[in-house]
């Protein structure tokens, strides 16, 4: 079959696919909130990760416990888990990220009665010998708290599975991303985005199969015949929940060949490295991967690894995605912006909502943008 | 009994407080002619170690308070919007980063950075804000990670923050060019302590009826506490801040004339209407007699150790009231509360301030729950005028004000 029907099956009701997941498999499920979580301490244990990317559903449960000017993606969180939407979750986990996912943390663990709950209080420096030891004890408490919440042992062996199938996600993302960044007309923005994301909510080992099966059938696709050379764009933000943004990129002419997105780039584009010690390598990668900008990894890597993105990925400009309210990427725009100035690659910025606004004003600024280039 | 005078209610302190305060900023912004270094450090920042090492710490959030107090708010935080940062950012860190440009401001400008010291305890916006003015001042940056203690304090993270303890005291010997003063540091933790202890004292003195200092002084008069913790000068101070109120609870004299009810404040002033909103609770009786946000500069008090500052600040410095989960924040509402004996609960949901107001709605329904208490919840902002409806808030004070005068009479 088309692996994108079964994809785009499952993302049509992710919560419904999940529930059906877990009791064809009789497994457990542990949902969580960032990318920074470590999936394969998840997997180790013998549990499907689920992400937990908002909601479609209008917000209005969570709005007695989060004010407006909280983000769409953190209210929407929670207003899943408060219509019951989760309730088949076995446990939820929440990784130290930005001041909003944690205060989720602790509103979710006095409000939902369902399933464990685990901080992973990270470090937010990742600079220094102290912090990367603290990264470590960190992982190797979450995998003493998911033993005891899940009645498991977590054995190194399976850690080092887990590892490899991650890994091996990793490379086939990644892949797709040359391959599109190659010929943008091989793999369709929309394909690219609904992969990502099934990325983190299919069955790790079906997906993988499925990615396989895709990247055989891009790569052996005829190079479509040419209807002149798209303008190449790189995306630039936190979650993306905007899977229309690719369309309007690609209906104005246009197409994104590369991204520094929480759900993109930024989840795959480091492996954990090979080591006698899984946990120790599971940190490093936390520690090298492109940086959030809620964490510190020096005053000047973000506006770097965007600027070699666009040279690398021989992109003409850079669209910044932003969800309104997000602090830490509002925060950095205007240095990364600058750095772009300094270097004549132009952008925009699309500050998004969860539901998007009507139709028509994102379209109508991404035509002008593309126009002007 | 007659209320006492408008006169007797004056607080003589305040003079003192100004001249410290003038004196300070003076200093501070003349060190480059006397040859000391500046640090800009967070509020809840380990300033200790810089006053062993004579380094003069600075406090843009003292600054964005007096940006706001003065109404300057709205012009510089415009301007931080047309370098491109978003105004649902927090006011404290578009006015500071805007006035750094223009030196603009009551003061004209805070002194230029040799170093910039974040505790990240309070916020991950600090954390951005002072990347921010590293990447503009392009002076060294020293980030102080406190993990976020959702229900726990772990072994781990007293490693970790204790570790960063030695990183700072390097990091310092290193920008000043001499090694670290370990003798000077005794003193300076001893005199932290102190501050704090007698600090907690003057917030203690609210317990009386009349309340002879309302939450509405301690935002003033908590700037020592802030910016001079661990000097001699700060302790004097609140000695004799202490003297005055004891003197007032004495003799009967209240902060708000014909005290009928108090109430607890939550989150940070609304510097621009600070004196507004103190006379609209005056007007109603209401004395607003405790806050948690004065009180945080001395609630960690329980974890420090002033004969081992340097050992025991992990811990204090972590365990800070934001760096809690809602719960335990909620109890500390709760024995605030019980405390001061107060009759309702008013919350500022601060715009600027994510980890303060989100939680806030759990917080109110806990505290309903358990005590009973009304509350209020006002949408505004510390700093930006642009989200304070003044008619709004003057109509649901007065809703509330009824509320808590029924249940008395009910």
């Amino acid at each position: 079959m088309n692996p994108m029907t079964e994809i785009a099956a499952a993302l049509a009701d992710a919560g419904g696919y999940a529930r059906d997941l877990k009791s064809d498999t009789r497994g457990r499920t542990v949902g969580y909130v960032c990318s920074y979580t470590p999936e394969e301490l998840i997997l180790a244990a013998g549990a499907h990760p689920l992400r937990l990317l908002g909601t479609k559903q209008a917000i209005h449960r969570a709005d007695a416990h989060l004010q407006s000017y909280c983000c769409s993606l953190v209210r929407g969180i929670l207003e899943e888990a408060l219509s019951g939407n989760l309730n088949f979750l076995d446990g939820m986990v929440f990784p130290h990220t930005c001041d909003s996912i944690q205060r989720l943390s602790d509103i979710w663990r006095l409000n939902i009665p369902f399933g464990f709950h685990a901080d992973v209080v990270l470090p937010v420096k990742l600079t220094t010998a102290s912090a990367r030891d603290y990264m470590a004890d960190v992982l190797r408490k979450f995998r003493k708290d998911l033993e005891r919440s899940l009645s498991v042992t977590i054995t190194d062996q399976a850690l080092r599975e887990a590892i490899d199938l991650t890994n091996g996600i990793r490379a086939a993302l990644r892949r797709l991303y040359e391959i599109r960044a190659e010929n943008p007309g091989r793999v369709s923005g929309s394909d690219l985005h609904q992969i990502v994301r099934a990325s983190m909510i299919l069955d790790r080992h079906r997906f993988r199969t499925l990615l396989e099966a895709f990247l055989a059938k891009a790569e052996a696709k005829a190079t479509p015949a040419g209807t002149g050379r798209p303008t190449r764009l790189i995306l630039s933000g936190g979650v993306c929940n905007a899977p229309d943004v690719y369309g309007m990129v690609a209906d104005a002419g246009g197409a994104v060949v590369w991204d520094d997105l929480c759900t993109g780039g930024r989840s795959f584009e480091e492996p954990v490295p090979a080591g006698p010690d899984p946990i120790g390598a599971i940190a490093e990668r936390l520690l090298a991967r492109v940086v959030c900008p809620a964490k510190h990894a020096g005053l000047t890597n973000r506006a770097d690894h965007l600027v070699r993105l666009v040279r690398e990925k021989d992109a003409r400009a850079v669209v910044f995605l932003l969800l309104k309210f997000c602090d830490p990427h509002a925060f950095d725009y205007p240095y990364l912006k600058a750095a772009l100035d300094r270097e004549g690659i132009p952008s925009i910025l699309l500050e998004v909502e969860d539901p998007l606004p009507p139709e028509g004003q994102l379209r109508t600024r991404v035509e002008a943008f593309l126009e002007m280039l | 009994m007659a209320a006492p005078s408008e006169d007797k209610r004056k607080v003589k302190a305040v003079r003192k407080m100004k001249d410290i305060m003038t004196t300070y900023y003076i200093e501070a912004k003349t060190a480059e002619q006397t040859g000391k270094k500046v640090a800009w450090i967070t509020s809840g920042g380990p300033v200790e170690p810089l006053l062993a090492m004579d380094v003069i710490p600075v406090y843009p959030e003292n600054h964005g308070a007096m940006i706001g107090a003065s109404k300057m708010g709205v012009d510089l935080c415009e301007k931080a919007e047309a370098m491109g940062y978003a105004s649902d950012l927090c006011s404290y860190a578009r006015s500071d980063i805007a006035c750094a440009t223009v030196n603009g401001g009551p003061i004209g400008g805070l002194p230029r950075p040799d170093m910039l010291i974040c505790g990240n305890n309070i916020c991950g916006t600090v954390l951005k804000w002072y990347e921010v003015q590293a990447r503009y001042f392009g002076c060294p940056l020293f980030l102080f990670d406190t993990p976020f203690c959702h229900t726990e304090f772990t072994a781990d993270m007293r490693k970790y923050v204790r570790r960063q303890v030695d990183e700072y005291t390097d990091f310092l010997a290193k920008a000043c060019g001499r090694p670290f003063d370990f003798d000077r540091m005794k003193e300076v933790g001893r005199l932290s302590v102190e501050g704090q202890r007698t600090w907690q004292a003057v917030l203690d003195t609210a317990m009386n009826r009349p309340a002879p200092i309302s939450a509405f002084d301690a935002f003033f008069h908590l700037a020592l506490i802030v910016t001079l913790r661990g000097t001699q000068i700060a302790v004097d101070y609140y000695r004799e801040l202490l003297a005055e109120m004891q003197q007032r609870a004495a003799e009967g004299i209240g902060s708000v004339p014909d005290e009928q009810y108090r109430l607890l404040w939550d989150n940070l002033p609304v510097w621009y209407r600070t004196k507004w909103l103190s006379e609209k609770f005056a007007s109603h009786g209401a004395c607003l007699v405790a806050d948690t946000y004065t009180s945080a500069w001395c609630g960690s008090l329980k974890y420090m150790d002033e004969n081992d500052f340097l050992g025991s600040m992990a811990e204090g410095y972590t365990r800070i009231y934001l760096n809690i989960g809602v719960d335990e924040m909620a109890d500390t509402v709760v024995a605030m509360a019980d405390k001061y004996g107060v009759d309702g609960v008013v919350l500022h949901s601060n715009r600027s301030c994510k980890p303060y107001s989100l939680g806030q709605y759990d917080i109110q329904r806990m505290v309903e729950k358990r005590r009973g208490l009304p509350s209020l919840m006002i949408e505004a902002d510390m700093v930006d005028e642009r989200a304070f409806s003044e008619s709004q808030i003057d109509t649901r004070i007065d809703a509330f004000m009824e509320v808590i005068r029924g249940r008395r009479n009910g």
